[in-house]
């Protein structure tokens, strides 16, 4: 890890002291770590399917897709270490926190080793980045708006993905619509967490509710599906409260890094 | 396994260039063949523009006719506009 920049810097804590029962030093670290997160914790999921799509057009597309994902992971974490002042980079960001330190939510964090499942969560979670990169792309702080910008059109593309998929899985064999619907369903109790208030939001997370909604709707209904009647469910990700799965997903991300700290390529 | 059909895929490099062939993939239908390229054949920036055509669709030439079809036009000198000088500057004649 890197020595703090200047006398001025915050001291550096030590590693079980960051964040943990600290819910957010500055505001905006939160924030934006918590967007960080959402992209790298998918972006994993997502890389799961590289070898294993149902074919391989469809392997390069989820593989570019994820890629996409990392991109945005990458540029927000070196943004949240930057906000945070205590010299800490990409890479420290991303290997060297556990997982009461994510601040992702469930939605992504959750295995989707079922091709109607990551579909399902792939549309839920591109049409909700559309609306958030593009209100943030308008936003007062110049280098999320610049990383929204970009990230905007990138989405946008993951978005049309999934919907065509839902569309033709849902309103394809009964078998198809069957997986597809059961898909939805155990998704579904993971949306409203999207829109749960956070500190040092620059874009209010229940502003974003609607529009995502409808629009999310709008593909399900033109697949002959039927939106979830479904509770939500309890969340935490932005607390730090995860999913046992989690655990298990950055045991193997991080396994490379820790094992030999600063390695590259 | 596979029951997806092929499609022939044809890019434009840029504007003002024709679009050429690049090779093939499988896909469910047109508009996913589309995506499918894009993801396949232009993920380093190869193209503005994409055509993508049923393999089935495209008549081909038979191999065995090539002489037939292809040597006569050898000793036709007269068709090639060799004669003529190029101005300097201008591409892509």
């Amino acid at each position: 890890m890197n020595t703090p920049p200047s006398s001025s810097s915050p001291p550096l804590r030590s590693s079980d002291e960051q964040l943990v029962g600290d819910p957010v030093r500055a505001p905006l670290f939160g924030y934006v770590l918590g967007l960080a997160d959402d992209a790298l914790v998918s972006a994993q999921r997502m890389s799961w399917w590289i070898s294993r799509a149902p074919e391989l057009e469809e392997d390069l597309a989820l593989a570019n897709i994820g890629l996409d994902q990392l991109g945005q992971a990458r540029a927000l974490l070196s943004y949240a270490g930057e906000v945070e002042g205590a010299g800490r980079t990409e890479d420290d960001l991303a290997y060297l926190r556990d997982d009461r330190e994510f601040r992702n939510v469930w939605l992504v964090e959750r295995p989707q080793t079922d091709f109607g499942v990551a579909m399902a969560r792939l549309l839920v979670f591109s049409t909700w980045q559309c609306e958030l990169y593009a209100a943030l792309a308008s936003s007062t702080d110049a280098t999320l708006a610049g990383i929204a910008g970009k990230a905007v059109k990138e989405v946008a593309y993951h978005r049309d993905h999934a919907r065509l998929w839902t569309l033709r899985l849902g309103d394809g064999t009964t078998e198809s619509h069957d997986r597809m619907q059961a898909a939805l369903e155990g998704e579904w109790p993971h949306v409203e967490e999207l829109f749960a208030p956070v500190e040092g939001a620059l874009v209010d997370p229940q502003s974003l509710r609607s529009a995502v909604l409808s629009r999310v709707e709008e593909v399900i209904v033109e697949a002959t599906l039927s939106v979830p009647q479904v509770s939500p469910a309890i969340g935490g990700g932005r607390r730090g409260l995860h999913t046992e799965h989690l655990g298990h997903l950055l045991a193997e991300m991080q396994h490379l890094h820790r094992s030999h700290p600063g390695v590259t390529w | 396994m596979n029951t997806w059909p092929l499609w022939e895929v044809f890019v434009r490099s840029k504007r003002g260039l024709s679009h050429v062939h690049v090779g093939s993939l499988h896909a469910p239908d047109a508009e996913l063949a589309l995506r499918n390229a894009r993801d396949v054949y232009t993920r380093r920036q190869e193209g503005v523009s994409l055509w993508v055509v049923p393999s089935s669709e495209i008549v081909a030439s038979d191999p065995g006719e090539r002489e037939t079809f292809f040597d006569p036009a050898d000793d036709k000198v007269y068709r090639h506009p060799t004669f003529y000088s190029v101005p300097d500057g201008v591409e892509h004649l």
